[in-house]
């Protein structure tokens, strides 16, 4: 039987694009404020899991031909690679440094080698969730 | 401040993440983690030697102090406990190659395999109470894979249980940090010892004691908390097998080696005679056990519990001889619980079974197989010089010195029964005449063979080479029998 999915379509489109941003913006408030590599990440699989609901894996991995394993690999190393950091520098390991700069537009901003490791934490967090969501979905 | 002391963990969790991207070559993947195999030995060697030349090291993650941050600590215990897995892992990653199988290599075997490592290396040098505890997750998580991998219906069965026994003990294990944590205020092992000093060990504080003892014996296979092992561990292959077998079970022994000699050691007449009932109690369990099965894997797998017992004995008696003595136990066990588990592994594949009573007559076709068992069998059992001999002298010595003479009795005479089990094997397995038709001898046993072989002669020379390997020894020991050596080194006062 075919659904009726019209509306639930729809409004995906444009909610998905929605999820996304706030999941960048909630990841790049994350040191000063909640949020944060981990929130981030669970909002954006959020995001690829409302594409899957609406259509259908195939659809989907048309859109993003991500592979999700090697996304959980790049994530490691990054946040690995900070973590090493501090061997190149001759500091304790993850040792955190941070810098201010202002920029044009953006303003008085810092920059922090925290947001580096998030980076990873994020990419793990998004790897693993749709690793085990695709894995769930295909066994059907 | 040392990096080196976090190099143990860091390097094998690098090769690991680099393992993942090559999922699928597993020539490539055997390549990498041989080589990686190879500097984790030579770091961790090199993180002995500096540790033995300038005493214990230290490192202030993320540049935050003790007891404010996380602090690794590698003293000389943790040193060369490091070491002793770093060289399992060789052999047993070698052994791998051979029996592990194309289907569990493409599915993450080697990756997880580094990941187990991470585990069990960091849970060794960490300085920090729930660090610990994450580290305990780190490696269960790797041990979960690796007892599923493969999903035979026994596997399942027996994940099952494991993964229920494990997600208990850890939450009681969270439970009772938080309990430290409330009565003392922090966490840092350096300086809950200090603060348990102060105090002098209240009630409290052995109540604490002793549900750290249910923690870590759940882990290490004490009685009576050691039903789940003989299940778990019989039911994957034998390189996994034989990788908790050799580590597993020892980071538990590590754990308690730690917590009974560093923070909860003022009130010895509780708990370290609870100690030493609860390990008297665990060697005749593992005794009954080795004795009574005809399955060369349990006969193997109850002798672990044997070990457990007489090195939480060593521990209980908590004087300098017996300290010494459950050190040099728990290195020449791990060697050679991991040589035993490879060779009876080669058994059960070239007879195609794992019950003595159908072997026989295996000497004829393997002889190299027979007396490289010989030699581990009588290692195990502890007969001069080989490996076993030391240890158990000196925690027979410690245990005379302070009159333990019941226990000193059990340990004894668990001796003799080790003996016999493992001989079991021997005449049954390799004498006599064959009643089955075996694999002829080939390549792949050969090659098999290697990392045992390896295992064996490391073990054999560390029972020669006893009194050279001495010094560290007693710099591990002083360290346990003095808390402010390890307390100043820490926290640097």
């Amino acid at each position: 039987m075919k659904q009726n999915d019209l509306i639930l379509q729809t409004v995906t489109k444009v909610a998905a694009f929605v999820i996304l941003l706030f999941a960048v913006a909630i990841f790049l408030g994350g040191h000063y404020s909640p949020g944060g590599g981990f929130v981030g990440g669970l909002m954006t699989s959020a995001a690829i899991v409302l594409l899957l609901l609406a259509f259908d894996i195939k659809t989907v991995t048309g859109i993003l031909p991500i592979d999700y394993k090697l996304m959980i690999g790049s994530g490691l190393f990054i946040s690995t690679l900070t973590v090493a950091g501090g061997l190149l520098f001759g500091v304790p390991l993850m040792t955190h440094v941070y810098h201010y700069i202002d920029l044009p537009l953006l303003g008085h901003i810092s920059l922090h080698t925290a947001v580096l490791f998030d980076l990873g934490v994020y990419l793990v967090v998004v790897g693993v969730t749709m690793t085990i969501i695709q894995t769930i979905g295909e066994s059907e | 401040m040392s990096n080196l002391t976090f190099m143990p963990v860091l390097w094998p969790l690098f090769t690991g993440i680099f393992l993942i991207f090559f999922a699928k070559k597993i020539k490539l993947q055997r390549g990498i983690s041989l080589f990686s195999s190879l500097i984790g030995i030579a770091i961790s060697l090199y993180l002995v030697l500096t540790v033995h030349k300038q005493g214990i090291l230290t490192l202030g993650v993320g540049s935050w102090d003790a007891p404010f941050g996380i602090v690794i600590v590698a003293d000389m215990l943790s040193s060369l406990l490091v070491l002793t897995t770093n060289i399992i892992g060789f052999a047993i990653l070698i052994y791998s190659f051979y029996s592990i199988g194309e289907e569990r290599e493409r599915h993450y075997y080697y990756p997880v395999f580094q990941f187990l490592l991470i585990g069990v290396n960091g849970a060794f040098l960490t300085g920090d109470l729930f660090n610990l505890f994450v580290f305990f997750e780190v490696m269960l998580m790797a041990s979960y894979v690796l007892l599923v991998l493969g999903g035979t219906k026994i596997q399942l069965r027996e994940s099952l249980k494991y993964i229920i026994v494990n997600v208990l003990s850890s939450s009681f294990f969270v439970i009772m940090v938080a309990y430290l944590y409330s009565v003392l205020g922090t966490l840092n092992m350096a300086h809950i010892s200090q603060r348990i000093a102060e105090v002098n060990q209240p009630g409290i504080i052995s109540v604490i004691a002793i549900g750290f003892l249910i923690v870590f014996g759940l882990k290490g296979a004490i009685f009576p908390l050691f039903q789940w092992l003989p299940g778990s561990y019989y039911a994957p292959p034998i390189p996994v097998m034989a990788l908790f077998g050799a580590l597993l079970t020892k980071v538990g022994i590590y754990s308690i080696f730690r917590t009974y000699t560093l923070l909860f050691y003022h009130d010895q007449d509780f708990t370290h005679t609870f100690l030493a009932v609860l390990a008297i109690l665990t060697i005749i369990i593992g005794v009954i056990g080795a004795i009574a099965y005809w399955d060369v894997k349990k006969i193997i797998i109850y002798n672990i519990i044997i070990a457990v017992g007489v090195i939480i004995f060593g521990i209980s008696v908590m004087n300098e001889q017996a300290l010494s003595g459950s050190i040099l136990y728990i290195i020449h066990d791990m060697l050679i619980k991991g040589a035993l588990f490879l060779l009876v592994g080669i058994m059960i594949k070239i007879s195609g079974t794992d019950d003595l009573r159908d072997m026989g007559g295996l000497i004829k076709q393997y002889p190299v197989l027979a007396w490289t068992f010989f030699i581990a069998a009588i290692s195990l059992a502890g007969i001069p010089p080989f490996s076993g001999f030391a240890g158990k002298l000196l925690i027979l010595q410690g245990a005379a010195e302070s009159g333990a003479y019941f226990g000193m009795a059990v340990v004894l005479l668990s001796s003799l029964m080790v003996l016999y089990s493992v001989m079991k094997i021997f005449m049954n397995g390799f004498w006599g005449t064959s009643k089955i038709d075996y694999v002829l001898p080939n390549k792949t046993v050969n090659k098999m063979l290697v990392p045992a072989v390896l295992l064996v002669i490391i073990s054999v020379l560390f029972g020669v080479g006893t009194e050279s390997i001495y010094p560290f020894i007693t710099q591990a020991v002083d360290t346990l029998m003095n808390p402010d050596i390890y307390i100043k080194a820490v926290l640097k006062e």
